[in-house]
């Protein structure tokens, strides 16, 4: 049984309303409570520091076989990031497409302890748990793209709400999945015979449906399973011109199913879906009139997929989008593929570049989403990593968020169309470090629906990030770099009431982290019938029998069990 | 002018990044001797690998003696001076070189010249494989400079060049090259197959026989090309546009009178 107290650090706790307040935070096990006996608990003097709840990313591409793929085609990127061993971490290779014990380790240095997965197909789901079993430090989950999946076409297109809800529950539950993520619905389905959607209302080849209906579906069986998480979201015409318009109609479209004003859906890396303009030389920021929409509207939540300027590799589900951008890039290297009747894939190295046009419109649109959406609980900080950059890049984001002195530095170094064509030169707004907790922690764990992450009342995880900031007296707008250094190098990083990391450095790796799944119980279970192991012998080249993800490939399971309403 | 001779024959790989003109500049013998390198997975001195002499002779800065096959990126990011090396040297050998000048009286090993954006290196052995080409992965091919080698080269040689030039007296391997955007490459002998693959810019000259890719078109017959200022090549030449499967301009130039087998392409001029 281990006792810590934290004492006198300035808590930031926005889930509990706890601005910058000098107090003592206790942790009993792994679990923070009400007091601890003073004398015996381990004593962190947090003096002068800022106390916050552990980091939640919410979108961050950091295993399945994207990644691995990724991994395999760029060489360069690991060769000039080598991590070492050390007498307490395993060494590695860092950069755009870290190994997996040195993404926890960088995420927990961060003070991050929960992260999860942007999307894993369903068949590569086996993949995905070995390598989530092999990140240490942090609570992971991962979103299972069913968006494309034949039987949930199926379904909808007969209009069989009920029967999809049984067979995502399945799907879920067989994948050991958190959410269900929707990629450029149809548009996956459609790259299989080399076509695209290009608007919510196009129809998908071979299945009598539309984007539309797919969204609206899958929004209606993710409520009747009590899912934590929304449905996760990534829109048609990713990453083209024009698509702000796109998203408008995203937006609309599913604005009636949600009752009580709660969100509904997550729009993710929303940056890649603010562009106006018919082409890209007539490339502009669409960022404001998403934001105005967002500012009327509570339906909706969302995240940045901010642009950082860096050597990355974007790997994507959406098929077409990465064929687009070969054909933008210069016919290096591509990865594509068509994941049976599931999803499909797409993965190329791109250099955002300080002096690219585009590149430099893409970091202002990322920025001026989060400061023009006024209220920081429906917008969150992400890079969708590595897709806008490297996760090891948000100390950087964080510091364009709060100073606008950052911002104008940046401006100065980057092509002059950030500055002309966008809103970003005129925005004074700077978040104050309650507002930085709201988008990397409190927000991200209320979106996710996790009771006990992103805050430090009693009975949350004893999950906690400790920042060389003592906001009486620095002023983080104005000495951004110091404040930058501080949230890229956590003076203590707590996970599960253990030390894990101190100013930045690993102490101690020994904590696996958990795997966060969601058991959707439905009161019939999902009808698998002789029709569906047909499909499943046909059309996957894996069985019926094989394709569950069995309980031994989740090293520590941590499963939330929710009671769906079919 | 240092001396570096080597103290024995070297039977796993040394890193010495450290021997480049501006690394030694302005230090003492003693200085130089206790500079680090690599012998396998061991800490050493250049003291523990090389007999060390100071010489007042101006240049070359450098002179290594011995054979050095073994010994990795000599004159690795240098910037003015010279270096010259009695006998053959190993991998990396003027990596990232922005200036000055190496001459290597042996063999060159693999990756010489990679990612060289200017100067000068001089083979007068054979190049290794990959000459002038970036390390795995990467699209950083040479940017400016030029390299001449009076043997044969291996296998990928001048991939990704942006810029620069490449003379070679002997035959070259396969994928001579590829994926070239600009700057020359001139070969007086023979070429194995697929030169010139995806490439997109740039020219290859080839004295000897060579294949040409189906993705090549033939665009004309030249009496004589030239490679640079110095180098004036008499032919006949065919003259090829390609690679047509990256939509490329690249010019591979093709001795006429060796190489008969190309004499059908004439029909479609």
């Amino acid at each position: 049984m281990t006792e810590i107290l934290i004492k006198n650090g300035f808590v930031v706790d926005p889930r509990n309303k706890i601005n910058c307040e000098k107090m003592d935070i206790a942790i009993k096990d792994n679990k923070i409570v009400q007091k601890v006996n003073e004398k015996t608990a381990q004593i962190i003097d947090a003096s002068g520091l800022t106390v916050m709840a552990g980091g939640v990313d919410i979108h961050s591409h950091i295993a399945g076989a994207e990644v691995n793929t990724g991994r395999i085609i760029r060489p360069e990127d690991h060769y000039k990031d080598p991590v070492r061993k050390t007498s307490i971490t395993r060494g590695g290779t860092g950069y755009s497409i870290p190994s997996t014990f040195v993404t926890g380790y960088r995420y927990s240095a961060m003070g991050y302890t929960s992260v999860f997965n942007g999307s894993i197909a369903p068949m590569k789901a086996k993949h995905a748990h070995e390598e989530l079993n092999d990140i240490p430090l942090i609570d992971k989950g991962t979103y299972i793209l069913s968006g494309d999946w034949w039987f949930v076409l199926e379904n909808l297109a007969k209009g069989d709400i009920d029967e999809c809800a049984r067979l995502v529950s399945w799907l879920i539950h067989s994948t050991r999945g958190y959410a269900i993520k929707v990629v450029n619905p149809g548009g996956l389905e459609s790259w299989g015979f080399g076509r695209n959607v290009h608007s919510i209302d196009d129809q998908v080849p071979n299945f009598d449906i539309t984007p539309r209906e797919i969204m609206r579906g899958l929004i209606k069986v993710n409520k009747k399973l009590n899912m934590p998480h929304t449905i996760h979201l990534h829109t048609n015409n990713l990453g083209i011109p024009g698509n702000y318009q796109t998203t408008l109609d995203t937006m609309n479209a599913l604005e009636d199913l949600s009752t009580d004003g709660k969100p509904v859906a997550h729009i993710t890396h929303v940056q890649f879906c603010a562009f106006k303009g018919e082409n890209w030389r007539k490339f502009k920021s669409g960022a404001e009139d998403i934001a105005k929409y967002m500012n009327n509207h509570t339906h909706m939540t969302m995240d940045m997929g901010q642009v950082t300027f860096s050597d990355t590799t974007t790997m994507t589900a959406d098929g077409p989008f990465e064929f687009s951008l070969y054909e933008l890039g210069g016919h290096l290297k591509w990865v594509n593929s068509d994941v049976e009747t599931e999803s499909s894939g797409g993965i190329i190295p791109f250099h955002y570049k300080r002096n690219s046009p585009v590149s430099a419109l893409q970091w202002s649109i990322g920025l001026e989403l989060a400061l023009l959406i006024k209220d920081p609980w429906k917008i969150f900080m992400t890079t969708d990593h590595p897709n806008g950059g490297p996760f090891y890049d948000y100390p950087k984001v964080l510091a364009w968020l709060y100073s606008k002195k950052a911002r104008e530095a940046t401006l100065k170094r980057c092509h002059k169309s950030a500055r002309k064509k966008s809103l970003l030169p005129s925005i004074d707004r700077e978040l104050s470090l309650y507002e930085i907790a709201i988008m990397t922690r409190a927000g991200t764990a209320q979106a996710l629906g996790l009771p006990n992450k992103g805050h430090l009342g009693i009975g949350a995880d004893a999950d906690v990030a400790i920042f060389n900031i003592n906001p009486e007296t620095l002023d983080i707008a104005q000495k951004f770099r110091t404040a930058r250094k501080a949230f890229a190098n956590a003076a203590y990083t707590l996970k599960d009431g253990t030390i894990v990391a101190k100013d930045g450095q690993v102490v101690n790796s020994q904590i696996p982290g958990r795997t966060i799944w969601v058991d959707a119980q439905t009161k019939d279970p999902c009808r698998i019938d002789d029709e569906m192991k047909r499909k499943f012998k046909e059309y996957w080249t894996i069985e019926y029998e094989n394709y569950p993800v069995t309980d031994h490939y989740v090293k520590v399971s941590d499963k939330l069990s929710v009671k769906a309403s079919v | 002018m240092i001396t570096l001779t080597a103290l024995r024959e070297f039977s796993v790989p040394i890193q010495a990044p450290c021997i480049t003109p501006e690394n030694f500049k302005d230090k003492t013998l003693a200085e130089i001797k206790k500079l680090p390198a690599t012998e396998g997975n061991r800490n050493v001195t250049l003291a523990d690998l090389f007999k060390i002499e100071q010489s007042p002779q101006e240049t070359p800065n450098i002179t290594l003696n011995g054979d050095l096959s073994k010994v990795k990126r000599v004159g690795q990011a240098m910037k003015t001076g010279e270096i010259v090396i009695n006998g053959n040297i190993g991998m990396h050998t003027g990596e990232k070189m922005a200036g000055g000048k190496i001459t290597i009286n042996g063999n060159a090993g693999c990756w010489t010249g990679s990612e060289m954006k200017k100067g000068t290196i001089e083979i007068h052995g054979d190049g290794g494989d990959y000459l002038a080409s970036p390390y795995r992965g990467n699209d950083l091919g040479m940017k400016g400079g030029l390299i001449t080698v009076d043997g044969n080269v291996g296998t990928d040689v001048g991939c990704h060049l942006k810029g620069g030039i490449i003379k070679i007296k002997g035959s070259a391997g396969r994928f001579i090259g590829y994926h070239m955007t600009d700057g020359a490459i001139y070969v007086e002998k023979d070429c194995d197959v697929r030169t010139g693959a995806c490439m997109s810019g740039g020219k290859i000259v080839v004295g000897g026989t060579l294949e040409i890719l189906p993705s090549f078109t033939i665009d004309s017959i030249k009496p004589k090309v030239k490679v640079d200022d110095t180098t004036n090549v008499a032919g006949p030449f065919y003259v090829f546009l390609g690679d047509r499967s990256e939509h490329g301009t690249g010019k591979i130039f093709a001795n006429k009178t060796a190489n008969p087998a190309l004499q059908f392409y004439e029909k479609y001029l």
